[in-house]
């Protein structure tokens, strides 16, 4: 992965140097003003969200460039209820190799062949994924802290993310406690993330803000803040379970806040949408959100995820008609 | 390159839109130019062509018909003959070929789009998902208005034949802003697209042909500014509506002056953007992009005047700033870019020349860094900051992808910052406050105010300008107005010039105390500035009184108390308006028999019709009064969560030269009328019936009207009309009379674009409708459409 922007004249919105290509967000102490700063007027967002795809395309070979770095960001997920390890070690496989052979050769991959970014599973999973993905670099990441409600007792969420790192997970998606940000607490927000930052330890810390759940942008927005406040490596926005996942409008208000975050701070943080993106071309809208607001260092997976599971079989099979001119067949990708 | 390789940079590479179609098209046109004129293509009458250009490539397009005085006859002709069967059509015929025009504009939107995109510059993507949608909704929206204006407005009727002039910036949508009204409301229309634009007009004609439009109906002559100035020329016309530049605007008030023509005309503007520090900073540096780099900022309503909260400047640039670097600018027909070619050469000279001139004047200028093409005429979009209002860059209309940026302090600086121009097309306002926002819109004089968003348009919300931004509404039910003109001047004669008063030769009557009748300024009398007066003489030429004679520095102050007195009465509240006119015409209600008196003093009028018109004026305030708190204007509900408030506002200082007709009516109505509006008023009556307006101002001083609001300057009314029509602090001229006076206060009204209302033929004063009815009300209001998106 490059380490600093493309040099690409006026293609980069920002001229940062030495930007890293992972987060970098030791936090800061908790501060009412910015928060309390935050503006969204809901029907420009939404008026930008509309526009913004409409602005953006990429064709042929620079779309097949863009879907597969966009499979590279792709945390792979499962979190059913009737999850197993079998279950867990499919996912695991197919994460390894979520290319068929054929098309890693056909795009020029075979020296580097892409692996998706993260497999990301309930806690009880963590050590039967380790084990399968032994050797591939790839990360496992766990829900935490009571996913998705996030209403257990306080102690037992710390434990959770204790135990998952103990079992060998490298990121962990937290959940916060909407009511924080329904009663407009961020204090208690602040110290919530904050003691899971603390429970991390050396393991990245994506906070889910379950922004189906908070209703406004604006609430997103001052969410947002806090939890970068509160060190957030990621800022995440749903756990898939709630009414409406990941949209263009949230995602641009986070990342707006990302933004705005990093020009208070200088400090770096990743974004993650999550929950209903399922098909290549909403994949690309949030590319083009993410190079259009923040620049092309956050289309890397060290500052972008998708939280996804049929994702990489859309993504997979356009990559196929790309190669080989032909819709393919269901059948003709392995699943995950 | 690879896609391995392409992964590590991730640009975005060419994604162009298919342009066969479109060549094919081209190709099937090549080596016939032609006008459309009466439903069959016609060669220019001298064989005269031109060629079209891609400015985005400098290669030519396709070479059309240059439109000459004979062209533009026959196609006048044309439409002439069509308009009595096409107005004659019901509602619901004239609706099916609206809407299959509509249809077909969409059946055929990509063709439409890519033409566009090749023969203008603008991008693809705002040809497909702006410019072409929205010229087929203009054409939905009035096959509503074809249907429903048998019922829906049964006192008017169409103009006639219509002479329309578009400009190149969005020629499509703009021949829909022109057509659809028209022929919806049973005009026919010749059509001349811009020189540099005459493509998508031709598909367009080819649409009409093909839906089966009856010929004449539309006609479309390609050419020049000479083939506008021959349609312009033309004396069969009925009216002209022009899109385009304000010089242009003022050459064409002056060769339509005292024709008849009714005009209407969207011209250029220079509209602030205004952010507030409680702004959502964010979205208002997108606001900008879509404000002043939307169509290479060859937009008229362009967000042009970047005005910020002094609190939140530096932020605010350097966030804007950060946004122009990732602009691409690049060949229109690439789906990826946000920025097209510039129009042509030299308008692209005028923008490079107009741009240094700012750098001279001090301004800093910031340019997004991005590559432009090799080929074609093509401008990076610009930023110039430091600049001040003086600089020429904050105050010309540089019509292209440059913003200037200056500061404020306070909301009412804002204000004053914002109105400090002579246009007033549209406003932006970005502030997280409803109360700051919604107090701010009436405030700023433009005739579209958007808040938190820019340049949005819809068939059903009217559009067009204040000041020297234009007249006329072009959307909605404010724009039927001008394609539509009152029933009862159908058969009306023609205003005769006013005899010479009779000399006078008889000495006043004797008895009674000597009375001096003088002006009527700022709420007090005022001796004339010349120090001479004029008799006032019955029909037997004996003299009844004198009144001042009145020069061009009692215009001159009349004007001032008019301007002063304005803003606090257009403030007042619809009630308080309604109870003052109320109020005069309990006043003259109580004089009522000193009125008749005069009144059979100055005319040959019986005691029985004096008696009828001094009840017919008080009746007449009662309408007004009435009016007052009822001419309300709408709520449009655009296509997007929100609303667009249309508000009827005052237009300011009314000069009025009332007619000679009758003596105290029509006076007495065009004052209601005015102040009913909101206007302050400089009225100057007949010179026959000066003493009626004189003896009026003591009405008016026992009913509260305050001081300014009405000044009456009595003396030569066609010498005063010409020194109101010439004053550029006044906002609208009313004036009737003859042609030859028509022809003298229209010209000398181009000064500041005032809004003129010249009427040469006789009304029936008495007639509700004719004399107190929406007409005289639509003349004392212009329509401001304020949109509100909401939501959280």
């Amino acid at each position: 992965m490059a380490k600093t922007a493309p040099q690409i004249a006026g293609a980069d919105v920002h001229r940062l140097h030495n930007v890293p290509d992972q987060p970098d967000n030791p936090g800061i102490p908790f501060d009412r003003d910015p928060v309390e700063a935050v503006r969204v007027n809901l029907s420009a967002v939404e008026r930008r969200a509309a526009t913004l795809p409409t602005r953006r395309t990429v064709k042929k070979a620079w779309q097949a460039a863009w879907l597969t770095r966009a499979l590279t960001c792709i945390d792979l997920t499962t979190l059913s209820g009737d999850d197993t390890d079998g279950r867990v070690r499919r996912l695991c496989a197919k994460a390894r190799a979520p290319l068929r052979a054929d098309l890693v050769e056909a795009l020029g991959f075979m020296d580097r062949p892409p692996t998706v970014a993260a497999v990301c599973v309930y806690h009880p999973f963590v050590a039967a994924a380790v084990d399968a993905l032994d050797g591939s670099g790839i990360p496992v990441a766990a829900v935490s802290t009571a996913f998705p409600a996030g209403l257990a007792p306080m102690a037992t969420r710390q434990a959770e993310i204790e135990a998952s790192v103990a079992d060998g997970a490298r990121e962990i998606d937290i959940v916060i406690t909407r009511e924080h940000v329904l009663t407009g607490n961020w204090q208690a927000l602040y110290d919530e993330v904050r003691s899971f930052k603390d429970a991390c330890g050396p393991a990245h810390m994506k906070t889910i803000l379950a922004t189906g759940d908070l209703k406004t942008l604006r609430n997103v927005g001052r969410a947002s803040m806090v939890a970068m406040m509160a060190g957030s490596d990621f800022i995440k926005t749903s756990t898939g379970k709630e009414g409406i996942n990941a949209t263009l409008p949230v995602a641009l208000t986070m990342v707006r806040a990302i933004r705005a975050y990093r020009d208070m701070t200088g400090h770096v943080v990743g974004f993650k949408p999550a929950g209903g993106i399922s098909t290549a071309k909403d994949a690309m809208a949030f590319q083009f959100v993410m190079k259009e607001e923040l620049g092309s260092l956050w289309l890397q997976s060290g500052l972008f995820r998708f939280g996804a599971s049929s994702l990489l079989a859309d993504i997979e099979r356009q990559l196929a008609y790309f190669v080989t001119g032909r819709y393919a067949s269901y059948d003709h990708h392995a699943m995950a | 390159m690879s896609v391995a390789e392409l992964f590590d940079d991730l640009d975005y590479g060419p994604a162009p839109e298919n342009d066969g179609e479109a060549k094919s098209w081209l190709a099937g046109r090549a080596g016939e130019a032609a006008h459309f004129i009466g439903g069959a293509w016609v060669a220019s009458a001298e064989g005269a062509t031109f060629e079209t250009i891609d400015p985005a490539t400098d290669q030519p397009l396709l070479s059309v018909a240059q439109g000459s005085a004979a062209d533009i006859d026959a196609a006048v002709k044309a439409a002439r003959a069509a308009q009595p069967g096409w107005a004659a059509l019901p509602g619901f015929e004239r609706a099916k070929y609206l809407y299959a025009l509509a249809r077909a504009i969409q059946r055929n939107s990509r063709l439409f789009a890519v033409l566009e995109a090749m023969d203008n510059g603008k991008s693809i993507r705002e040809t497909r998902d702006l410019d072409i949608p929205l010229a087929a909704r203009h054409f939905y929206h009035h096959a509503g208005w074809a249907e429903l204006m048998a019922r829906d407005m049964p006192d008017r009727e169409p103009v006639g034949v219509c002479g329309q002039i578009i400009p190149w910036n969005f020629p499509l949508l703009m021949l829909a802003w022109k057509i659809a009204p028209a022929i919806a409301l049973g005009n026919t229309t010749v059509l001349k697209p811009a020189e540099f634009t005459p493509l998508t007009a031709l598909l367009f004609a080819e649409t009409c042909a093909a839906v089966g439009l009856p010929p004449g109906v539309v006609n479309v002559v390609t050419g020049d500014g000479g083939t506008g100035a021959a349609l312009v020329d033309h004396p069969d016309v009925d009216k002209i509506a022009f899109t385009g530049s304000t010089e242009v605007g003022r050459i064409i008030r002056k060769a339509t002056a005292g024709t008849g023509k009714s005009l209407t005309l969207e011209l250029g503007g220079k509209s602030p953007f205004i952010v507030f520090d409680d702004a959502d900073l964010d979205s208002a540096v997108e606001g900008v992009v879509d404000a002043i780099w939307f169509n290479q900022g060859q937009v008229c309503c362009a967000g042009s005047r970047l005005l910020v909260q002094e609190s939140v400047h530096d932020r605010f640039i350097a966030k804007l700033k950060e946004r122009m670097a990732s602009l691409r600018v690049g060949s229109p027909l690439d789906k990826a870019i946000d920025v097209g070619a510039i129009v042509a050469p030299v308008q692209l000279e005028r923008i490079r020349s107009l741009v240094e001139q700012g750098v001279a004047e001090g301004a800093e200028i910031h340019q997004s860094p991005g590559p432009l093409p090799d080929a074609g005429s093509f401008f990076p979009p610009t930023l110039l900051t430091n600049v001040q209002p003086a600089s020429t860059c904050a105050r010309v209309e540089i019509f292209g992808p440059v913003m200037v940026a200056m500061t404020f302090r306070t909301p009412e600086e804002a204000v004053a910052l914002a109105n400090n121009t002579e246009y007033g097309l549209a406003a932006s306002i970005w502030s997280e406050s409803i109360n700051l926002a919604l107090d701010l819109a009436p405030k700023i004089r433009a005739g579209v105010v958007w808040v938190n968003s820019t340049n949005l348009f819809d068939a059903g919300s009217g559009f067009g300008g204040y000041k020297e931004s234009g007249y006329g509404r072009e959307g909605g039910r404010e724009g039927t107005f001008a394609y539509t003109k009152p029933s009862w001047m159908k058969g009306a004669a023609p205003i005769q010039a006013a005899e010479p008063s009779a000399p006078a030769s008889l000495p006043l009557a004797p008895g009674g105390v000597d009375r001096t009748a003088k002006m009527y300024i700022g709420g007090k009398q005022a001796r004339p500035d010349g120090g001479y007066s004029r008799p006032v003489s019955a029909p037997d030429g004996r003299t009844v009184g004198e009144v001042g004679e009145g020069n061009r520095k009692d215009i001159r102050n009349a004007v001032e108390a008019a301007r002063k007195a304005a803003p606090g009465w257009a403030k007042a509240s619809e009630h308080n308006r309604a109870q003052i006119l109320y109020y005069v015409a309990e006043n003259l209600d109580a004089r009522s028999d000193e009125f008749i008196a005069r009144l059979r003093a100055l005319t040959d009028l019986s005691q029985q019709r004096a008696r009828r018109e001094v009840a017919a004026s008080v009746e007449r305030l009662f309408a007004f009064a009435a009016w007052a708190d009822k001419y309300e204007g709408a709520v449009h509900r655009p296509p997007f969560r929100g609303l667009a408030l249309a508000m009827n506002e005052p237009v300011g200082v009314v000069g009025v030269i009332c007619p000679d007709g009758p003596g105290l009516l029509p006076f007495v109505s065009l004052f209601g009328a005015a102040l009913a509006g909101g206007n302050a008023a400089v009225m100057v009556p007949s010179e026959t019936k000066a003493l009626l307006a004189t003896d009026f101002y003591q009405v008016l001083d026992t009913s509260d009207v305050p001081a300014g609001v009405v000044n009456i300057v009595t003396g030569d009314r066609e010498s005063l009309g010409a020194e109101l029509a010439k004053h550029d602090a006044v906002d609208a001229i009313w004036y009737f009379g003859d042609r030859a006076g028509a022809a003298t206060v229209e010209a000398e009204s181009a000064g500041n674009l005032k809004q003129t209302w010249a009427e040469t033929l006789e009304r029936d004063w008495f007639d509700p409708l004719a004399g107190g009815g929406r007409e005289l009300l639509h003349r004392a209001t212009q329509v401001k459409n304020i949109w509100i998106p909401y939501g959280e």
